[in-house]
Parts: structure tokens; sequence; C-alpha cells
């Protein structure tokens, strides 16, 4: 955590007493999975963010020492077309979810600085507008997964080039 | 005898309008969006993953399934392909007669290469087509399928938008199906086992 936002975390805790924690404080990450692609591509990530604070809170993005540049996205379908476009943040309803999945909000993940196999696990730190933030773990899949944990994509892997989770 | 020999000719022409009939008149009840002479045969000149250079001829006998998207996408094309290759495998062995044919919209960054490892994290039976702007283009408008490249970053990165439409072509390379990405695993297994069970290669 970087010491600005530890000391705006103090401040805030401090001010308030901390009757009104922060953001992070309040949000459970699940189905966190990465979509890796070969070589150097950008992958996208998804994760479930359920808030359980009394106040909507919401992400603003991510960041992590495995790539250089993590950006939150959205991609939309409008009249036959598809579009990436970068959003600013992402609103999780108070007592609610928000899902990041494919076909709509990702984390866009670019510049590995080393390679990212399935099975791999990668750590991102999910940031929220508060300055809050919340180190979470993503499960490296293979391109052709469907979700964080079905089987479906499997079978292929077997006579296909790409090694399982256990082959490195 | 005279009447026979001149009647057979005649019964030959309609046996065979006959089974001409059974391929292409009947509509299949698909369950798609049926685009059977609506759009043009698969015709293009293109270089596949492997670098060779292709035409929508070198299909025949395949049922196509013609998606065009690029590589730096790192949501939409994946789970386009990722999709495709879960119908595939439902298919069974049936799914050796198809070929999902990926188009790069993006030429500039989707080399071959880029291309081959790409296709291949998704479906052995996807195969990778790049060609330079123009012949991408002519493809793309030859089925009404627009993209666009979207003004760059600072970093010089860009998006390319791009229609999401995976269109299906039968063995003779004629037009069948319109597919969206959303729609049902069912519904694209169903139609593909129409597509493929009938107008077997002879």
């Amino acid at each position: 955590m970087k010491p600005s936002t530890l000391s705006f975390l103090l401040a805030g805790l401090l001010l308030t007493g901390g009757a009104h924690a922060s953001a992070a404080d309040h949000v459970h990450a699940s189905h966190a999975w990465i979509r890796v692609l070969p070589g150097d591509l950008p992958a996208g990530a998804y994760v479930t963010l359920q808030n359980d604070g009394d106040q909507p809170v919401a992400l603003s993005g991510a960041s992590s020492t495995v790539y250089a540049d993590v950006m939150l996205h959205r991609s939309s379908t409008a009249g036959g077309t598809s579009r990436m476009t970068m959003v600013d943040a992402l609103p999780v309803p108070a007592h609610g979810k928000a899902a990041l999945a494919p076909a709509g909000y990702h984390l866009m993940l670019m510049q590995a600085n080393a390679p990212v196999k399935p099975g791999d696990t990668v750590r991102l730190t999910l940031s929220f507008t508060d300055g809050s933030t919340l180190a979470t773990d993503f499960i490296a899949r293979p391109a052709n997964a469907m979700d964080a944990d079905d089987d479906s994509a499997m079978p292929s892997m077997d006579h296909g080039a790409m090694p399982h989770a256990s082959g490195h | 005898m005279k009447l026979c020999r001149a009647f057979l000719p005649a019964l030959l022409l309609v046996a065979g309008l006959l089974l001409a009939g059974c391929q292409h008149g009947e509509p299949l009840p698909f369950r798609l969006t049926d685009i059977s002479s609506h759009m043009p045969d698969l015709d293009f000149k293109l270089t596949d993953d492997q670098g060779k250079a292709v035409t929508g001829a070198d299909y025949r006998g395949k049922v196509a399934l013609l998606y065009f998207g690029y590589t730096h996408c790192p949501d939409v094309c994946p789970l386009t392909l990722a999709q495709l290759h879960v119908v595939m495998q439902r298919l069974g062995p049936l799914a050796d007669g198809a070929r999902i044919l990926f188009v790069s919209v993006d030429p500039a960054r989707d080399t071959p290469a880029v291309m081959h490892a790409y296709v291949n994290a998704f479906d052995p039976r996807a195969v990778g087509l790049t060609g330079d702007a123009r012949a991408t283009e002519a493809l793309s408008k030859r089925y009404r399928s627009a993209f666009t490249r979207e003004p760059g970053s600072a970093d010089g990165s860009y998006e390319v938008s791009h229609s999401s439409a995976i269109y299906v072509f039968d063995r003779d390379g004629k037009a069948r199906l319109l597919a969206t990405p959303s729609a049902s695993h069912d519904d694209l297994v169903h139609d593909l086992h129409l597509l493929l069970d009938t107008g077997a290669t002879p």
C-alpha cells in the first residue's frame, strides 16, 4: 500500500472515529480470474464484487506488480458492433454486487513482466474511489475458458500444446 | 426402345433437379438467422496462420464460421472464440467438417505467427487469416461488416471496434446463417448439425 493511501486511510479513520470504514473494508471479491492469451497480448481479468456496507462504493481500477498497466474497461455491443471503452469507475451498490464479466466490465492487463500461465495465481490490488484498496488473488485460466472454474474448455487442452496447471 | 432412350435424359434431368432441390431449395429448419441467398458466397484472398496464401475456395467442403476480430482484444474476441470452441466440442467428430475462420481487422499488429498462437489457444479447427488493409476491408464490406480504428492513445496503442457477427457458410461456400455472440450454444450446435449432416462432400 502506498504511504499516501495509508495516511489517507488513517486520516479517514481518525476523522470519522471508524464509523465509516473504507470501501475496501466492506467489499468481498470472488470468482476472480484472468483469461490468459498467448505471447504478450493483453489479457482480461474478471471478478465479482459484493458490497456488504450501507454505502455504495465504486471500483476505480487496479494495479499489479506483474502487469505494467491495468485499465478498467467496458465492452459493449451496439448495432452489431463491439467496442471497448475506458471507464472511470464501476459502482457497487450498498448491500449489492457488481460483476466484471466477459462482454462487459473487465480489467485489461497489459505488458506482463513474466509469462503468466494457466493455473498461476496473480495478485491484483483493486482500488476504490475513496482511495482504499483490496488485494485479490486471480486465477489464470486458459484462453478458451468460459468462467473462473468451469471444466468445459479443458478437454481440448489434453491434446493441445498448452500444459496443464500441474505441468510446470 | 426409342421412347425409352428419349426419356432417359429427361428422367435424369428431373432426378438431378430433385436432388439439387433437396440440397439448396428446401429451407433447413434453422434456429439462427437464415441468410441463405442474402449474402454472397465465401470468397477472399488472405494469408493463413501458417503464412500460406489462401482463398475462400480452399475451404469448400468445410462448413465455415467467419468472424472478424483482432488479437489485442482481451474481452469479446476471446469470449466469442471460446464459445465457438465449446460449440465445436459439443459437435464431437462432426466438428472436423467445420472451420472457424478468424479474420484480423488489425493486420498491422496481427502477423500470421501471432495469429497462429492465438487461434490455437482456442480450438484446433480455428484458422487465423490476415491480409493487407485492402483485402481485409474488401472481405468485411462483402458481408457488410464494419470495423473502425479508434483514435490512438498517447502510448501509440489503439482500439478497434468491429462487427460482432459470426457468418456461417455451408460446404459449398454459400452463406447460410448469421449468429451473434449472444446466440445460445444449443442453437449454434443445432444449426451446425443441420449443415454438417447434409451436403457431405461427395
